[in-house]
C-alpha cells in the first residue's frame, strides 16, 4: 500500500469506528458544552466581560476535550488488543501515525464546527467578514492540540494511570499553541491589526510544522514493545 | 571503577566558583540596583547550566533510542534532574529578585511562564520514569517524551520574542537594559561564573551516572541472589 493509501485507510476506520458507535464525539461534544457553561457561570454575568473572555473559553472547552479526543483515539485500539493488530500490518509505523492524526484532527473539527458557533451564541465571537482567519485560526489550532494529543496518547497507551497522565504530559506542551490560537482569535473579534493575527498565525504554522515532523519521526520508538 | 576523572573536575569546579563568587562580590554595585544586582551571577548561570541540562537530555536520550545501551538512559535521567533542579533554582533566585525590583515575586511575563512549563515538562519525565518497572521499555517511553519535550525549549525561547515583538513588558526592558549597561568588572563575573556553573554540570553529570549505575548494580545483584535463594530452596510452597 503507497503511504496516502495507508493514511487514509486508518482515518477512515476510525471514522468508520465513530460514525456506528458516536461514543468520541458525544463525549466530547458534551464535555466541551459543560465547559463552556462552567466558565460562563464563573466568569458571568457580566455580558461585556464574557465577550472579552469569549477566544480564552472557546479554546479552554477545545483543549480540554481534545485530550479526550486522543485518549479515546488510542483507547479504543487497546480494548480489543486491536493496536498489536494494526502495529503488525507491513506499513511503516509513521504512516499509521499520520492516519490515527487525520482521523482524531477530522474529529476535532466537528468538534470545533459546532462549538464556535455555540460560544458566539453565548458569549458573542463578532468576527463578521473575517471568518475565514478565524477559520484559519481554528484549522492550525485544532491541528497543533491533535498532533501532540494523538502523540502522547500512543506513548501512555500501555502505562498505568494513563487517564490521569495523559493531561499532565500534554498541556504543558500544547501552551504555545492555545496561547497563539487564544490571541489570534481575540484580535480578530475584537479588530486587531492584521499583522498581528498574521504573526500570531506564523507561529501556529511553524509550532504545527515542527511538532508533526519531529512526532511523525518519533513515532515508531513510542509504539513498539 | 573509580572515577579518576571526577575528582580533579570537582576541583577546578571549586576553583571557579571562588573565583567567581570573589568577582561577583567585589564588583561595583548596579547604579539602579545597588547591591541587589549580585543576585545576577547566581540567577543567569542557574538558568544557563538548565538550558545546558535539557539539551544534554535530549542528545543523551537520542543516542539511547539510537544505541539501546543502558548508559545512556542513565545519564538522560541524570541532565534532566540536575536540570530540574537548577530550573527551581532559577524560579527562587528571580522571585527573590523580583520582589524587590518589580514590587512581587512572581509576573505572567512570557520568560517566566516559559520556565515555569519546561519544569512541568521535565517533572511529567520522572512521573512517566516512575510508573514503569521494566528498564527497557521505561528508557525508551522517557527518551520519547524528553526528545518531544525538548523540542518546547527553542520553541517557546522563539515565541518569547515573538511575544516581545507585539506586546512591549517595561519590566522585562528593565532588565534587558541593566544588561546592555553592565561594566566591565560585571560581564568579567558574569562569564567567570557561567564557566562555573558550566564545570559544575559536567560534575554532577557525572556524579549522579555513576550513583545510577552503582543502584542498578545493586538492584540487580539483589535480584539475582534472589533468585538464587530461591532455587536453593527447591519447591517451596509460595507462602
Amino acid at each position: 500500500m503507497s503511504p496516502w493509501n495507508t493514511i487514509w485507510t486508518v482515518a477512515l476506520k476510525d471514522w468508520r469506528l465513530e460514525w456506528r458507535s458516536r461514543d468520541s464525539l458525544t463525549a466530547t461534544v458534551f464535555f466541551a458544552g459543560l465547559v463552556l457553561l462552567i466558565l460562563g457561570f464563573a466568569l458571568g454575568p457580566s455580558r461585556q466581560r464574557l465577550q472579552q473572555a469569549a477566544p480564552g473559553i472557546l479554546w479552554t472547552a477545545l483543549a480540554f476535550s481534545s485530550v479526550l479526543a486522543a485518549q479515546r483515539s488510542f483507547g479504543s485500539e487497546q480494548e480489543a488488543g486491536a493496536l498489536e493488530a494494526l502495529t503488525l500490518y507491513p506499513v511503516a509505523h509513521e504512516w499509521i501515525y499520520l492516519g490515527k492524526l487525520l482521523g482524531n484532527y477530522g474529529q476535532l473539527l466537528v468538534l470545533g464546527a459546532l462549538l464556535t458557533p455555540l460560544c458566539d451564541l453565548l458569549f458573542g465571537l463578532p468576527a463578521g467578514p473575517r471568518w475565514p482567519e478565524l477559520l484559519l485560526t481554528l484549522l492550525l489550532g485544532l491541528l497543533g492540540l491533535s498532533v501532540i494529543g494523538c502523540f502522547y496518547a500512543a506513548v501512555t497507551t500501555q502505562l498505568r494511570a494513563r487517564e490521569a497522565l495523559l493531561p499532565v504530559l500534554i498541556f504543558p506542551v500544547v501552551v504555545p499553541v492555545i496561547l497563539a490560537s487564544v490571541k489570534a482569535t481575540s484580535l480578530l473579534t475584537t479588530g486587531g491589526l492584521g499583522s498581528e493575527v498574521r504573526s500570531w498565525l506564523g507561529l501556529l504554522v511553524v509550532f504545527d510544522l515542527i511538532y508533526l515532523v519531529c512526532a511523525t519521526l518519533i513515532f515508531p520508538y513510542a509504539l513498539e514493545g | 571503577m573509580r572515577d579518576r576523572l571526577a575528582r580533579p573536575l570537582g576541583l577546578i569546579t571549586l576553583l571557579c566558583f571562588a573565583v567567581g563568587l570573589y568577582f561577583a562580590f567585589s564588583s561595583p554595585p548596579d547604579v539602579n540596583q545597588g547591591n541587589l544586582i549580585r543576585i545576577l551571577y547566581v540567577h543567569v548561570p542557574s538558568a544557563w547550566f538548565s538550558y545546558v541540562a535539557y539539551t544534554g537530555t535530549f542528545v543523551y536520550s537520542l543516542i539511547y533510542l539510537l544505541s539501546r545501551k543502558r548508559k545512556y538512559d542513565r545519564l538522560a535521567a541524570a541532565s534532566t534532574e540536575i536540570g530540574v533542579l537548577m530550573t527551581v533554582l532559577t524560579l527562587y533566585t528571580g522571585s527573590l529578585w523580583g520582589r524587590p525590583t518589580w514590587g512581587v515575586y512572581w509576573v505572567w511575563d512570557p520568560r517566566l511562564t516559559t520556565t515555569a512549563l519546561a519544569l512541568l515538562i521535565y517533572l511529567g519525565y520522572f512521573v512517566v520514569r516512575g510508573l514503569i518497572d521494566d528498564p527497557g521499555r521505561r528508557g525508551r517511553v522517557a527518551a520519547v517524551i524528553a526528545i518531544i519535550g525538548t523540542l518546547d525549549i527553542p520553541v517557546n525561547y522563539m515565541s518569547v520574542y515573538w511575544w516581545r515583538s507585539i506586546h512591549q513588558t517595561p519590566t522585562f526592558q528593565l532588565i534587558g537594559g541593566v544588561r546592555v549597561s553592565a561594566a566591565a568588572p560585571m560581564v568579567e563575573a558574569l562569564l567567570v561564573m557561567l564557566l562555573a556553573y558550566t564545570l559544575l554540570y559536567f560534575y554532577l553529570l557525572r556524579l549522579r551516572g555513576r550513583l545510577a549505575e552503582l543502584v542498578e548494580t545493586r538492584e540487580e545483584r539483589e535480584l539475582e541472589s534472589e533468585l538464587q535463594g530461591d532455587l536453593k530452596g527447591g519447591m517451596r510452597e509460595p507462602q
